[in-house]
């Protein structure tokens, strides 16, 4: 007897390629795969055949030339003398630099902005929606010239701050802001451990490496203080009083390695037409990390914003019925269901704003992009090569920044059924 | 004697609210100066606007609108307003506006973009309002090639022609599709590329020489300003929204080439900023072409763009499909729906409808995204802010150029992001 689900007799035909379900996914699979092998092979038979026609076939070995100019704003030893790689080393730092104060600042930013806009004060609302619309609907690029161009016009010359009765004065006689750049105190230490070289490469202070240490075992110190107290009061009912030996554990012993090593700080002094000594951040990093950090804010305050939106009202009600302070129904009730919702799409603006940092280069800030992809690329001659490393370490930044938040992501992803 | 209790027959009449509760008084009160800490918010911020504003207004207003350069406008200023008196030269706008607009578009030509844009406006309008007849759409689907046609000028048989490659794939299709279906859709795919590739070339000479219908060929140097910021943004969006919706589907299927080819394409593009893909349009895209092709610049950026801005629109539908319930696919398969009208009439209206705030979000980043085309040359409003102040009798001015374009950015952004939300409240068919 023959049944419905019985297969088609006869021989196999050509058309069950497309029409038999059981074949058309395979066909679909196969054509694809052609199709793109035939689309690479023919971009690399062009690629080539153009480059063999100009003369240069594919060849890192330019990476290992001196580069020939130099990089002011720069945070390892680098001379014009090294070589290209070391170059798109430093930008590569500054790419991460800039990345980072930008992301820190624009969360700061950000999460202030996204709170007041829910604020029931009328006039606080409207001024933050003024300026998260304005900063959201104005090009980037726009931001950062606009920033660049704020410091080098708004700012004093250097020489302002010269004579008795100065145009310009410094902040607390410790930070002077010109149109050349901002200084700052720097980090000194008159007992100084010296540095580390790491494989040749680049040297770290130990001092910093010394105080980071601390830093951390004084933080691990106060998570245990921490769960102690969460063990007495779990026993007793009472939750002793932590604050004291939490910040003495914390703080204490990083100002007693400051002070065995001698900490001081090195002042920005006017020497000839301009300061020396402190830490001098150029114009162009300013401007960027400045205009990143406020265009990004906009859209983490929208973020932030529509997270703790997204939290229903019964939950602050029920913390209230629980006789819940509202500092604490924000920490213990709102905030790690809105850290839910808000973290996705905030992992997605940090990466947002890694890329524009990309941007550098509209303002001379000598990032990944100014190094490999600008004056290298220019002074080698090598396209084909600078853009595709260029992209690679990029993609590579992307790749790890959304792995580490995407790990984070899970730990506080709410466990479902 | 009876006893009577006294029994109120009329209410009485509820007394008037406080002052300090209702009315202008009661407003503040409640918004402004509602507890200490608000009431020095509201201080603060009345301070700080009063400030910006008091430097930003006299600026904005007591400022020139007619002169030849800078110096003029300062003297001017100096005249009219006194000498400490620092005011706009508005007067730069006044008189690069229309470089600013066309960048160098040859002037006796604007009546082109111009005609262009009243053109797009009607195109978008059966897209953006479902309530004009759906005939207009054929206009919108003719558009692009009319759009192009009177932009970059030339023959007007090059975009017939172009459009005739869409015809001979259809009717070879029609043809063929009762013979063999394989046969139909192969003829369908590669009929139009060999005429594009090979046939059209000599065919829109041979019809140019006999009927010299045409433009004048205006050169995508000429390009700039504010024409070609909306060039590279409106093409790249409506050409990204197709290939975003397939390159999302292929993110979703079971095919697992298929699938890996879409994720390793998306998560290529999201990984690497907007700025080395413009400097592979510039530098790079030449080589992977067959030697001797030299095509525009623009074009360039424009697949460029496209491509960048696909792989966001696929990863926002992506959500919008993981949003469906799986009730909708299952229900869609039981009525024995196949794929294609699954996604057509079940699946993707639904998905667009909770995809859209974030699909215009990325068309907004994309067009605010075009500025970046400066850096590789492009003269786009950044691109010639540089260029005019190069000039002499410019030099030195920064804030009215920025101002300028930040605001006309602004106000497309803005009505962009408001014309999403009417799109969400009127697509709103959720009862709660």
């Amino acid at each position: 007897m023959a049944t419905a689900s019985d297969p088609p007799q006869g021989g196999f035909q050509f058309s069950q390629l497309i029409y038999d379900t059981r074949y058309r996914s395979m066909t679909i699979q196969v054509a694809t795969l052609i199709g793109v092998l035939a689309l690479f092979f023919w971009l690399g038979a062009n690629v080539t055949q153009n480059l063999a026609d100009l003369g240069k076939p594919i060849d890192f070995g330019f990476l290992g030339e001196p580069a020939g100019y130099d990089i002011n704003q720069r945070l390892i030893e680098y001379d014009n003398q090294d070589i290209h790689a070391r170059a798109a080393f430093v930008g590569l730092l500054n790419t991460l630099l800039v990345a980072f104060l930008g992301c820190t600042l624009a969360t700061v930013i950000g999460v202030l902005v996204g709170v007041l806009r829910l604020s029931h004060n009328w006039l606080v609302a409207r001024v933050m929606t003024i300026y998260v619309e304005t900063f959201r609907n104005v090009p980037v690029l726009l931001w950062i010239v606009l920033a660049m161009a704020v410091m080098i016009e708004a700012l004093p010359q250097p020489r302002d701050f010269r004579g008795d009765d100065p145009a310009a004065s410094m902040v607390f006689d410790a930070a002077a802001f010109t149109n050349r750049g901002v200084y700052i105190p720097e980090p000194l230490f008159s007992r100084s451990l010296g540095d580390f070289s790491f494989f040749g490469i680049f040297d770290i202070s130990i001092d910093l490496l010394a105080i980071l240490a601390v830093l951390g075992a004084g933080i691990y110190a106060a998570k245990l203080i921490g769960r102690q107290a969460d063990r007495i009061q779990n026993r007793t009912g009472l939750r002793p009083t932590t604050w004291y030996k939490t910040l003495g554990v914390i703080v204490v012993p990083v100002l007693a390695v400051l002070a065995i090593l001698g900490f001081h700080l090195g002042y920005p002094e006017l020497k000839g037409f301009n300061f020396g000594g402190g830490i001098h951040l150029r114009n162009s990093l300013i401007a960027l990390w400045l205009a990143l950090s406020f265009y990004t804010a906009a859209f983490i305050a929208e973020i932030v914003r529509g997270g703790i939106m997204a939290i229903s009202k019964g939950q602050s009600e029920a913390a209230a019925a629980l006789g819940l302070r509202p500092s604490r129904t924000m920490r213990l009730v709102i905030l790690p269901q809105a850290l839910r919702v808000i973290i996705p799409p905030l992992i997605s603006q940090y990466l947002n704003l890694t890329k524009n940092s990309s941007l550098a280069i509209a303002v001379g800030y000598m990032d990944l992009t100014g190094t490999l992809m600008g004056i290298t690329l220019n002074q080698s001659g090598r396209e084909l090569e600078c853009v595709l490393l260029t992209m690679l370490v990029y993609l590579a930044i992307s790749l790890c920044i959304s792995g580490a938040f995407n790990i984070y992501n899970q730990r506080v992803k709410l466990k479902e059924r | 004697m009876e006893f009577q209790p006294f029994v109120r027959t009329r209410m009485l009449d509820a007394k008037p609210a406080p002052v300090t509760s209702v009315g202008p008084a009661g407003w503040i009160r409640r918004n402004l100066f509602d507890g200490p800490l608000n009431a020095a918010m509201t201080l603060v911020m009345a301070f700080v606007i009063f400030l910006l504003l008091s430097h930003l207004l006299p600026w904005v207003f007591l400022s020139v609108w007619h002169a030849e350069s800078l110096a003029e406008c300062r003297e001017i200023i100096d005249q009219r307003y006194g000498t400490g008196h620092s005011g706009a030269c508005w007067a730069v706008i006044h008189e690069r506006f229309f470089q600013l607009v066309y960048g160098f578009y040859p002037p006796e030509l604007y009546w082109r973009p111009n005609l262009t844009f009243i053109l797009m406006l009607g195109a978008l309008a059966p897209i953006l309002f479902t309530q004009l007849p759906r005939k207009m759409m054929v206009f919108s689907a003719l558009f692009p090639f009319l759009g192009a046609w009177l932009l970059w000028g030339g023959s007007v048989w090059q975009p017939v022609l172009v459009l005739a490659g869409f015809g001979i794939g259809f009717a070879a299709w029609t043809a063929l599709a009762k013979v063999n279906g394989i046969l139909a859709i192969a003829a369908g795919l590669i009929l139009p590329v060999l005429w594009w590739v090979f046939a059209m070339e000599p065919v829109v000479n041979g019809l140019h020489a006999v009927i010299p219908l045409g433009l004048e060929p205006v050169d995508s140097t000429q390009f700039g300003g504010f024409m070609v910021s909306v060039v590279i943004g409106v093409t790249a969006i409506t050409l990204s929204l197709p290939l975003g919706i397939m390159l999302a589907l292929g993110r979703q299927t079971d095919l697992f080439i298929v699938r890996t080819v879409s994720i390793g394409f998306i998560e290529f593009i999201r990984g690497v900023p907007l700025i080395t893909l413009l400097f592979v349009a510039s530098t790079l895209l030449n080589y992977f072409m067959p030697p001797g092709t030299n095509f525009d610049l623009i074009v360039r950026v424009i697949i460029m763009a496209t491509l960048f801005s696909a792989a966001y629109i696929a990863e926002v539908i992506r959500g919008g499909l993981a949003a469906l319930p799986k009730g909708q696919y299952e229900a869609a398969d039981s009525l024995g729906l196949d794929y294609w009208q699954a996604q057509r009439l079940i699946i993707m209206p639904q998905a667009l409808k909770i995809a859209i705030p974030g699909i215009v979000s990325t068309f907004i980043g994309l067009f605010k995204d075009t500025t970046l085309v400066s850096i590789i040359g492009i003269l786009d409003p950044i691109g010639l802010s540089n260029a005019i102040r190069a000039d002499s009798a410019w030099q030195g001015i920064y804030w009215e150029l920025f101002a300028f374009i930040g605001f006309v950015f602004f106000i497309f952004c803005f009505s962009m992001s408001r014309y999403s939300m009417y799109l969400e409240r009127k697509l709103n068919t959720g009862h709660r």
